[in-house]
């Protein structure tokens, strides 16, 4: 058996001559803090997207051709539906596995979303995108919109009631860009709404256009990472030219696997019992009816909200108008996203330290300022977020939905610099409590024999990178077979 | 309200295998215990006079803390007494809401024969033959005329000026009818020219069958949309995997 093994080995290196790659690749190190995990959640919640939008796709039918339904779901015989709505329906209903294939699907991207949030949080918190991460930075947030954009295409698709009111909120939204809205509109849904074409154009960019995109910025996601290796958090024998942390075989691969379990395991357990997108019982979509509590997935919150809390200001003029919706619609998000594209620039033209490369990270205590603009910004769109429920909220609290409009625009515009002040304050306290590992003595014998008392940091561990002189960075750290 | 929640709350620790058993609809209107004009004038007089009369008027001529109850009908009567929303609990409420209701059957019957004996016009309660109604037709007009406010499952809405359009799933099958008939406070009100006997029947059919939504999906949390799934996905999908990366990850 394992001489089998070795000539097919062979038999391959001869020809591609790889075996020198694979040693090095197998050999590399991470590490092994649990936050470094988060961008995995986000990986493997895409490959379950990926396995499970393929069996989706063999029983969906991207069409709006009126049919009447005559399926397994009672209510809704003999009721005029879309294909796409239709076979929506034959799927969650008729089809094996259909149902809670389709749950997967949505709580998958649920997920993705929320850990690709986490761990941009993670990355921003510990500084990791300062030079010379920059460039993955853009990169990892283009996968941000990227998914975001391809969760709304997807609960767009079966054109039941909720993804219909969707899609009529974007087609506005479209429509309010100043002078070129309504060619934008025209280009992307063909037409007058509800045009005839949207449902397919969307099921090509939610099934080919936007994975193949997502696919291949995480490859270059990950390149990246494994060429400028990755950041580690101070600590012994952590410096800012080393990687402390396990080899990718066994130890991490291994663990890897164990992971993508879990988050299948996580997946499919609320796929299958936790309901996700009734659409049986929205209904099939209908230019005219809308229904109370139209929300979209969380991740559209954020825009849901802004364009419920801004005041109608219309401005009109040089025969112009621009509509209130342009506002939180359109001006929102870019500014949004062009801030956290530029933050790496922004900070790095602040502090001015962009001059060297880091490799260490941040603990968010020591970067007051930062962590308490993350708090404020985090803050202002989970405000947002909220504001998307008032009705719901009211509904379910018993209050008044006019009452609670005011009560979110209050909090939108005070809680962001009250939490980041707090945050700011807190951090400041922190930094300056002694540290647990500052205060332990280290005591090192010398080469000449000598005894030194040294405490950790102040010992200078790392931190600046540049190595001490009295050799006393390397203290507790020991022999280093893992470095790089 | 905190009834749902707590509801939703338990839901969520259980999951939903329970309720994947739930299959298909049709709890087929139980027995209707509508009123029917076989109340006692007399008892009801002394009913109203003293349950009624001090915002109503002595004859429903209606005061200035109340409106005139002439003309209103037995399906007004029955719907706001039987729903517990009459008599008011007290006064400065932005609307009157479920509550239990202050009166037996019986008692209700006698308040819809004293009511209906001063005037006899108004819609009379709806008599309901739903064994053969058509579901489908009442999910589209229930769609197409009730979700705006009440939401596609019924769960309710929120309207302007803190007023609320309540939830139907307690609503008895006689009750939703009344309230087609006679819209009750803001709700716009559906006679017999705007639905048919067979629509009315149709869209009760389909507001019941909404008691037992078909959650053949799992766990229907709450109904509420994308929200309540959002909270799931964030505490119990990213919670959990947050969980498991602390598991497997090192901690230092």
């Amino acid at each position: 058996m394992t001489r089998t093994i070795k000539r097919a080995n062979r038999w391959f290196d001869d020809r591609l001559g790889a075996s020198g790659f694979v040693r090095t690749a197998l050999n590399k190190v991470f590490p092994d803090h649990w936050s470094f995990m988060l961008g995995e959640i986000a990986l493997y919640s895409f490959l379950l997207l990926v396995l499970t939008g393929i069996y989706l796709t063999f029983f969906f039918q991207p069409s709006l051709k009126e049919v009447v339904y005559d399926g397994a779901y009672a209510p809704l015989k003999g009721v005029e539906m879309s294909q796409a709505y239709e076979s929506t329906l034959r799927l969650s209903y008729e089809v094996r596995a259909g149902m809670v294939m389709r749950q997967m699907h949505h709580w998958a991207a649920i997920i993705f979303l929320a850990a690709i949030v986490v761990h941009v949080g993670r990355v921003f918190f510990t500084g990791a995108f300062r030079r010379p991460r920059e460039l993955n930075w853009i990169v990892g947030c283009s996968l941000l919109v990227l998914a975001m954009a391809n969760g709304f295409a997807g609960y767009s698709l079966p054109d039941d009631q909720l993804s219909g009111t969707g899609l009529r909120i974007a087609y506005s939204i479209a429509l309010s860009i100043p002078l070129g809205g309504t060619w934008v509109a025209y280009l992307l849904f063909g037409g007058e709404f509800p045009a005839e074409s949207i449902i397919s154009r969307l099921f090509v960019i939610h099934v080919l256009l936007l994975p193949l995109a997502i696919l291949g910025l995480l490859g270059v996601h990950m390149a990246i990472v494994w060429r400028q290796k990755h950041t580690q958090f101070r600590g012994p024998g952590k410096t800012e030219d080393n990687v402390v942390g396990s080899r990718l075989w066994p130890s991490y691969a291994l663990k890897s696997v164990g992971f993508f379990f879990l988050v299948s395991a996580v997946t499919a357990l609320l796929g299958g019992l936790a309901q996700v997108n009734p659409i049986w019982l929205y209904g099939p979509f209908r230019a005219a009816d809308v229904s109370a509590a139209s929300q979209p997935d969380w991740y559209v919150g954020w825009l849901d909200g802004a364009l419920r809390l801004f005041p109608g200001w219309e401005i009109r003029a040089f025969g112009h108008t621009i509509p209130a919706v342009f506002f939180p619609g359109v001006l929102l998000p870019t500014v949004s996203f062009g801030l956290l594209f530029g933050w790496p620039f922004i900070e790095a033209r602040f502090t001015k330290e962009d001059v060297r490369d880091h490799h260490l990270l941040d603990r968010p205590r020591e970067r007051p300022l930062r962590t308490g603009i993350g708090t404020g910004v985090i803050t202002f769109y989970v405000v947002l977020f909220f504001a998307a429920a008032t009705d719901v909220l009211a509904t379910v609290f018993d209050v008044s939905v006019t009452g609670l409009l005011v009560a979110f625009r209050v909090a939108l515009l005070c809680l962001p610099p009250v939490v980041a002040f707090v945050t700011y304050r807190l951090c400041k306290e922190a930094a300056a409590l002694p540290d647990e590992e500052d205060a332990a003595p280290v005591v090192v014998r010398t080469a000449s024999g000598a005894y030194v008392t040294g405490h950790g940091h102040q010992a200078g561990n790392g931190g600046d990178g540049t190595p001490r002189a009295d050799g006393l960075d390397e203290i507790g750290s020991g022999p280093r077979p893992d470095a790089h | 309200m905190t009834r749902r929640s707590a509801a939703l709350l338990v839901l969520l620790v259980l999951g939903g295998p329970f309720s994947v058993l739930v299959t298909m609809l049709h709890p087929a209107a139980a027995g209707q215990p509508a009123g029917t004009a076989d109340g006692d004038v007399e008892q009801g007089r002394a009913l109203f006079t003293t349950g009624c009369s001090s915002c109503h008027g002595l004859r429903a001529e209606g005061t200035r803390r109340g409106p005139s109850l002439l003309g209103v009908g037995a399906a007004s009567v029955d719907f706001w007494v039987s729903t517990g929303r009459m008599p008011l609990k007290t006064g400065g409420a932005r609307q009157a809401v479920r509550k239990p209701p202050a009166y037996q059957r019986d008692d209700i019957d006698d308040l819809i024969a004293y009511v209906t004996s001063l005037d006899p016009d108004g819609p009379p309660i709806p008599e309901l033959d739903l064994a053969r109604a058509d579901l489908a037709e009442g999910g589209e007009l229930f769609r197409a005329n009730c979700a705006a406010c009440h939401g596609a499952v019924g769960i309710g809405g929120a309207l302007a000026s803190g007023r609320l359009a309540p939830p139907l799933r307690p609503a008895s099958a006689a009750q939703v009818a009344e309230a087609v008939r006679i819209g009750p406070g803001t709700m716009p009100n559906f006679g017999p020219d705007t639905f048919s006997q067979d629509q009315l029947e149709a869209v009760v059919t389909y507001v019941e069958s909404l008691d037992h939504p078909d959650d053949r999906g799992g766990s229907g949390l709450g109904h509420a949309g994308p929200i309540p799934e959002g909270f799931v996905g964030w505490l119990a999908g990213l919670g959990a995997l947050l969980l498991a990366c602390y598991w497997i990850g090192d901690r230092e």
